[in-house]
């Protein structure tokens, strides 16, 4: 007997006609034969939906984010379907699992190898806080080295909150003004960090 | 026949007369003391001796006892007799004003990081060390973090209720 689940109770019949999952088109004018909108809508359309994702994973938290790589979760259909592993392929890293002081600095490295626009993820409380390791050598949250776009909770996460991370780090992508990274504010930001 | 705690106690009694001391068995394992300057010697005649044969450091570290003045810093070897499966505890002990006791690493190579180790947590000066500098822990630290004077809770955190973590606070 399989677990009660949503699927179980209320079967529903596969229908696989007309349920290609298509994102919509940005806000526009379209007419005859042609479509306008602004180029930065495309752009976020574009890289959102494209997201080539760094795991930086140390502990348990990988664990879990593997099981969100698999079919059963798979974070792939998110347009994450490329886990790379070299920084500088990639948009995003995900921070996964406790990062002691000493691994601090390849952290950072890591983030400094990856080009502009690059996004990050912290999952799990290690990861944001330090979480349980208030200790001596763990570093309290991956934000005192890098800056940091979306903070998972919990320990570890559930592949479902893994994913509405994701999403959110989609929103913020596919938001995101063109001119942000060469803005002022953004500099200063960098500049806080040490990053040049 | 097998080696036995006694007779190894009887070779180093027979070897070193009264400098070794405090024999015990504690969970059936030989453990003793010597004065810190005798380490090399002893390790040597635990491991050249016929009979002994102790060839093989299982680990080394430190124990800090803040209240035992003179002596606070002991350092621990463990041994280990392959051939006959027999081990044993040896500890050396040291002020922790001068921490100096010499390196074993010339008798067992495996002794260079584990006195890494215990220089990076304790400040155990371990003279004649080919390449005594932290190991595990970052190399800008600037204390000895297993001695028992510093918390082990990171200092830099001010979300968490101070007096839970051994951050001041009214408990201590």
């Amino acid at each position: 007997m399989s677990r009660p689940v949503q699927f179980n109770i209320t079967p529903k019949p596969v229908d696989y006609n007309g349920h290609i999952s298509m994102v919509d088109a940005p806000e526009g004018h379209t007419g005859e034969g042609f479509f306008a909108t602004k180029l930065s809508e495309v752009v976020g359309l574009a890289r959102k939906n494209s997201l080539w994702p760094l795991p930086f994973a140390t502990s348990c938290c990988g664990i879990e984010f593997m099981a969100t790589m698999g079919s059963h979760y798979d974070i792939a259909r998110f347009g994450s379907e490329r886990i790379a592993f070299s920084p500088r392929q990639c948009d995003l890293i995900m921070v996964m699992g406790t990062i002691a002081k000493k691994m601090g600095p390849v952290l950072k490295q890591v983030y400094l190898q990856m080009a502009e626009p690059r996004w990050v993820l912290a999952m799990g409380a290690c990861a944001s806080s330090g979480g349980i390791f208030d200790s001596y050598s763990v570093l309290q949250g991956i934000d005192q080295i890098i800056p940091v776009d979306v903070y998972i909770p919990g320990c570890p996460p559930r592949p479902e909150a893994v994913i509405d991370g994701l999403m959110k780090v989609q929103d913020l992508v596919g938001k995101e003004s063109l001119r942000r990274r060469n803005s002022e504010h953004y500099q200063k930001l960098l500049d806080s960090y040490g990053i040049q | 026949m097998a080696l036995t705690n006694e007779q190894i106690q009887n070779k180093l009694t027979e070897k070193f007369g009264e400098q070794v001391t405090a024999f015990g068995e504690p969970y059936g394992m030989l453990t003793f003391e010597a004065p810190k300057d005798l380490n090399l010697k002893v390790l040597q005649f635990l491991f050249d001796d016929e009979t002994l044969r102790f060839k093989f450091l299982t680990d080394l570290q430190a124990v800090h006892y803040p209240t035992d003045k003179g002596r606070e810093l002991a350092v621990v070897y463990h041994l280990h007799n392959l051939q006959d499966n027999v081990r044993l505890r040896f500890k050396v002990f040291t002020d922790i004003n001068t921490p100096d006791v010499f390196t074993a690493t010339q008798l067992y190579a495996s002794a260079n990081w584990m006195e890494r180790e215990t220089y990076d947590f304790y400040g155990v000066n371990f003279v004649g060390h080919p390449n005594l500098k932290r190991i595990l822990n970052v190399d800008e630290m600037d204390y000895f973090p297993m001695r028992k004077e510093f918390p082990m809770e990171e200092q830099t955190r001010r979300d968490k209720d101070d007096e839970m973590f051994g951050r001041g606070g009214s408990v201590n």
